[in-house]
This record gives structure tokens, C-alpha cells and sequence, in this order.
């Protein structure tokens, strides 16, 4: 029986390291990874989109301007991250059809309808997904807030509270605690202001930029009421 | 998790072993899906060329997967307690035939012969509401049932875009027949619809396994319709990682005199003792009840909540 085996066995039956010194094959990827977090939080008449503004790439960072918040209508904001290739394309053919739309029905599209949108945008792309992990946030037509959160081949469902990106495993248990009141006995489960939610975004991207390489920089967040967005900018770690 | 796709992001390869190299790229007009997509019904998408053997990374490994799941449905038999009231009912008048009652008769308004047949079906439908990427849980509050139009349920096992986005159309064709054919269209051909659909992309790595449930002319329907292009009928089925657990607790369970109340429960005990032992599925279970005027949403209950409903009388 022939045992096929990474390791060698050297002289005195222990296993030597592998080390494969011959000719290697390199692929060439079409995607690459830039990193970078977002999130989204919706309240009663508010809703906030925030991510960091760092660009990176292997070790290197490429800038640290580089937010990923993109304005689509006066009553929502998209989070993209990922890869930024895929980002920019992605949000130019969001407007395009934002476009169509105005265009063609003499009205803004809904956070809603422009939710279902994306789905099929990227679902057009199901064989070479778009590497884009998108939140919207948005006002729906009653004036409350809206978070939509989508993977990267256009399944979405609508939330209250998001985290996408490199750090979202790290931020998500964290809002899933503070916004959702999970795992907590006997707590009174009080509404979100404006206030507490974009203190709780500053806080939370705090931790971020501790524990993931990806994150820091800056943090922008976008508050979107229905007086129109607002944008803040606070400084992260730059390490 | 930041840390680990840097030191895999040197080969990032493609799990897409396919003959089709051809490519679309990426036209505009690729993207207006939906738009201007109505001639033929046919389906753009863009194909990358295969560069190489699999290893799923990239997008491919973070794209959200239903496999964690359990869903399942059954066609249960109601007791339709009422229909044998009126039998009662009539018998007794037959056989209780005096001169005054038969003149009593006379005079009433001819009682209508119906013929109500012994059990109604109906279809019972429970799921779960967890959404995996990996090992991540990327969502506790995904909506695994999917209302494709008032009377057809379909659930959703597999990849959470896959199904969302066929059935979704599959409601769209629903529609079409409608209002082409003036009626609606039977659970059968929907299936067979989905089915379809999804058969021409065998091979092509779409993840789905779906039951498509409703109630037409022929009474309750129930297939099992899925990506590789089973398409099957039947009275019971369970789909996702956490189907052998629901099955264990359905087949034990199920009886041929079952209130709704016990089918209901019956369900959702199920799907609660999948959560318990499945990884992959949790969340909330959701159930669904469809009979002869449709489907109704029953309940939707956290599996923390049924934990101490159930665990706390053995105490």
C-alpha cells in the first residue's frame, strides 16, 4: 500500500521538514483583498452608515482616505467592502440604474426597491461574484429607519443592526449585546437615540481598529434623517 | 478571520470546474437584470474561465450558505369534525320519520346534498432561521419560508442567494400563468417550473434544495424540488444539515388523526430538536399552516424560548 505523505522521513525515522524547493505555480487572481469594515444601525427616524477609511492590500496600506460609504439618494447610504475594485464598479452601476429609474418614473428610488435592486445585480454575477460585502442604510417610506445586509451574491434580508467587512465577526456580538439586548436577563430593553447610536458606532470602531489590522485610520459616519444625510469624520488609531 | 484569508489570499482559486470557459464579462448589459430582461426569459450571467482545480476562497468560501438548516413539511390529516356532524345530523333526520317531522321537512327549504369526503389535508410547514458563511453565523433571522403568491410556500435550503433569487422568479412565472390561463396554477406545475429553471444550470455550482408546498384543484401539494434536478411528491420531507434530527422526531410523531394544534406542535418540536443537535441550525422556528384558503402564518418562536418550554417540566 502506497502512502502518500507531505512529510519525508529522514534517517532515524523521525519526519524531516517539508520544504518544496522546486518549480511553483502561481495563479493569477482577478480579486484581491482591501479590507475595511462597515456598519449600519437603524433607529426610530435615523439611520446611521459608518466604516473606516483605511485602503489595504497583503501588508501594505494604500491609503487612509478611503471611506466606504457611498450616498445613492437623500434617504440612503451604501457601506461597501471588500474588494475596491469590485466597490467602485458596483456602486457606478447602482447609480446608473438610479438613474434609469429617476428617469424613467419621475421619482427617487425607495431604500427598499433599491435593496431588491442590488439582489439582482449581484446575482447577475452568481459565476464571478462581485467581492463586495454591501449594507445599505436608509429611511423607508414611513420615515423609520432601515438596515439591509446582503452577502456577496445577493442574498439580503432587512435589519436593524449590521456589521460587514473584516472586523464584522468581532463587531457583531457586540451590537447583537447593546442593540439587541442578547444574552441579557432582565434588562429593560430601551429604544436607540440618535445620540447613544452614533456614540455606541464611535466606540465599537474603537475596539475595531485595536483588534483587526484591516481597521483604522479615520471612521466616517453618515447620519441619514429625514432633514438629509449628515457626515462626521473622528480619527481611529493609525498603527 | 482577517489574518487567515491574507495568508490563503496568494492562491485564490476558483471553484469552478466547468467546460463553459466562455466569459460574458461584464456589459452593462449584463447587470440589468430584470430590466429589459423580458424577451425569452433568458438569463445573462457573467462566467469566469475556469484557471484551475477548486479550492473554494474569496467570495466563494464568504458567500452565505443555508446548508445549515432545517427545514421540512408534511400533508397532515384534519379532522374535520364538522363534516361528520352533518352526516349525523342528516342520518338522524332519515331514520327519526314520523308524520310530523316528514310534514317539518316538507316545509323546509331542500337541504342541499353535499358530499364531504372523511379528512381534509392540509400541509404543515416548519423551518428554522439560521444563515452560515463558514463557520460564522452570518444571520439568526433569515426568512427560510418564502410566500411565492397567497396558496404556494416554498422553503429555502442550500445557498440563501440561490433560492431567494429562483423562487422569487419562479413567483414572477406563477404570475404570468395567471394571467395567461385565467386560473391559478397548480403546485405540481410550479415545481415542475422551478425545476426547469435550475436544470439548466446543472453543473454550474447553484446550491438549492427547496419544498414547494400549496393547495390547488387536487387538494394539498407537496415537492421536493432541488439544484440537481430531483423534482419529487410526496407526504413528509426534511431538507438541510439538520433533516435526519427533524425526521427522527416527525416520523415518531405523525398519526393519521392529528389536530392542527398537534401537527403544529408536532412540526415545531421537530425543528426545535434539530437546533438542539445540529451546529448549523437555530435561531427562531417558523411555521406555516396551508389549507384550502391559502396559508397562514402560524407562529414564530425563538429556539432559547422553546428550550425552557420543553426542558423545564423535566426538572
Amino acid at each position: 500500500m502506497k502512502i502518500v505523505s507531505g512529510h519525508f522521513y529522514g534517517d532515524n525515522g523521525k519526519m524531516k521538514e517539508y520544504h518544496y524547493t522546486g518549480p511553483v505555480e502561481h495563479r493569477f487572481s482577478p480579486y484581491s483583498f482591501n479590507g475595511g469594515t462597515v456598519l449600519a444601525v437603524a433607529g426610530e427616524d435615523f439611520a446611521i452608515v459608518a466604516s473606516d477609511t483605511r485602503l489595504s492590500e497583503g501588508y501594505s496600506i494604500h491609503s487612509r482616505d478611503s471611506p466606504k460609504c457611498y450616498k445613492l439618494t437623500n434617504t440612503t447610504v451604501i457601506g461597501c467592502s471588500g474588494f475596491h475594485g469590485d466597490c467602485l464598479t458596483l456602486t457606478k452601476i447602482i447609480d446608473a440604474r438610479l438613474k434609469m429609474y429617476k428617469h424613467s418614473n419621475n421619482k427617487s428610488m425607495t431604500s427598499g426597491a433599491i435593496a431588491a435592486m442590488l439582489s439582482t445585480i449581484l446575482y447577475g454575477r452568481r459565476f464571478f461574484p462581485y467581492y463586495v460585502y454591501n449594507i445599505i442604510g436608509g429611511l423607508d417610506e414611513e420615515g423609520k429607519g432601515a438596515v439591509y445586509s446582503f452577502d456577496p451574491v445577493g442574498s439580503y434580508q432587512r435589519d436593524t443592526y449590521k456589521a460587514g467587512g473584516s472586523a464584522s465577526a468581532m463587531l457583531q456580538p457586540l451590537l447583537d449585546n447593546q442593540i439587541g439586548f442578547k444574552n441579557m436577563e432582565g434588562v429593560q430593553h430601551l429604544p436607540l437615540n440618535q445620540e447613544k447610536a452614533v456614540q455606541l458606532v464611535k466606540d465599537v470602531f474603537i475596539s475595531a481598529a485595536e483588534r483587526d489590522v484591516y481597521t483604522g485610520d479615520a471612521l466616517r459616519i453618515c447620519i441619514v434623517t429625514k432633514e438629509g444625510i449628515k457626515e462626521e469624520t473622528v480619527p481611529l488609531r493609525k498603527d | 478571520m482577517a489574518l487567515s484569508s491574507v495568508l490563503q489570499s496568494e492562491s485564490a482559486d476558483f471553484s469552478f470546474n466547468n467546460d463553459r470557459s466562455f466569459s460574458f464579462g461584464c456589459r452593462f448589459g449584463q447587470t440589468n437584470l430584470g430590466f429589459g430582461a423580458a424577451p425569452g426569459d433568458r438569463l445573462n450571467f457573467a462566467i469566469k474561465a475556469s484557471l484551475g482545480p477548486d479550492d473554494k476562497d474569496g467570495p466563494e468560501r464568504k458567500i452565505e450558505f443555508l446548508h445549515g438548516t432545517t427545514t421540512l413539511a408534511f400533508k397532515c390529516w384534519i379532522n374535520f369534525s364538522v363534516a361528520e356532524r352533518n352526516h349525523q345530523r342528516t342520518a338522524s333526520k332519515a331514520t327519526n320519520f314520523s308524520s310530523q317531522e316528514q310534514l317539518a321537512l316538507l316545509n323546509q327549504p331542500a337541504i342541499p346534498f353535499v358530499i364531504i369526503p372523511q379528512f381534509q389535508h392540509g400541509v404543515i410547514v416548519a423551518v428554522d432561521s439560521r444563515a452560515t458563511a463558514g463557520a460564522y453565523i452570518a444571520s439568526q433571522t433569515v426568512k427560510k419560508v418564502i410566500e411565492i403568491n397567497p396558496y404556494l410556500l416554498g422553503t429555502m435550503a442550500g445557498g440563501a442567494a440561490d433560492c431567494s433569487f429562483w423562487e422569487r422568479l419562479l413567483a414572477r412565472q406563477c404570475r404570468v400563468y395567471e394571467l395567461r390561463n385565467k386560473e391559478r396554477i397548480s403546485v405540481a406545475a410550479a415545481s415542475k417550473l422551478l425545476a426547469n429553471m435550475v436544470y439548466q444550470y446543472k453543473g454550474m455550482g447553484l446550491s438549492m434544495g427547496t419544498m414547494v408546498c400549496g393547495w390547488d384543484k387536487r387538494g394539498p401539494g407537496l415537492y421536493y424540488v432541488d439544484s440537481e434536478g430531483n423534482r419529487v411528491c410526496g407526504d413528509l420531507f426534511a431538507v438541510g444539515s439538520g433533516s435526519m434530527y427533524a425526521y427522527g422526531v416527525v416520523d415518531s410523531g405523525l398519526r393519521q388523526d392529528l389536530s392542527v394544534e398537534e401537527a403544529c406542535e408536532l412540526g415545531r418540536r421537530a425543528i426545535y430538536q434539530a437546533t438542539y443537535r445540529d451546529a448549523y441550525s437555530g435561531g427562531q422556528v417558523n411555521l406555516y399552516h396551508v389549507h384550502s384558503e391559502g396559508w397562514t402564518r402560524v407562529s414564530q418562536e425563538d429556539v432559547l424560548k422553546l428550550h425552557h418550554q420543553y426542558q423545564e417540566p423535566k426538572k
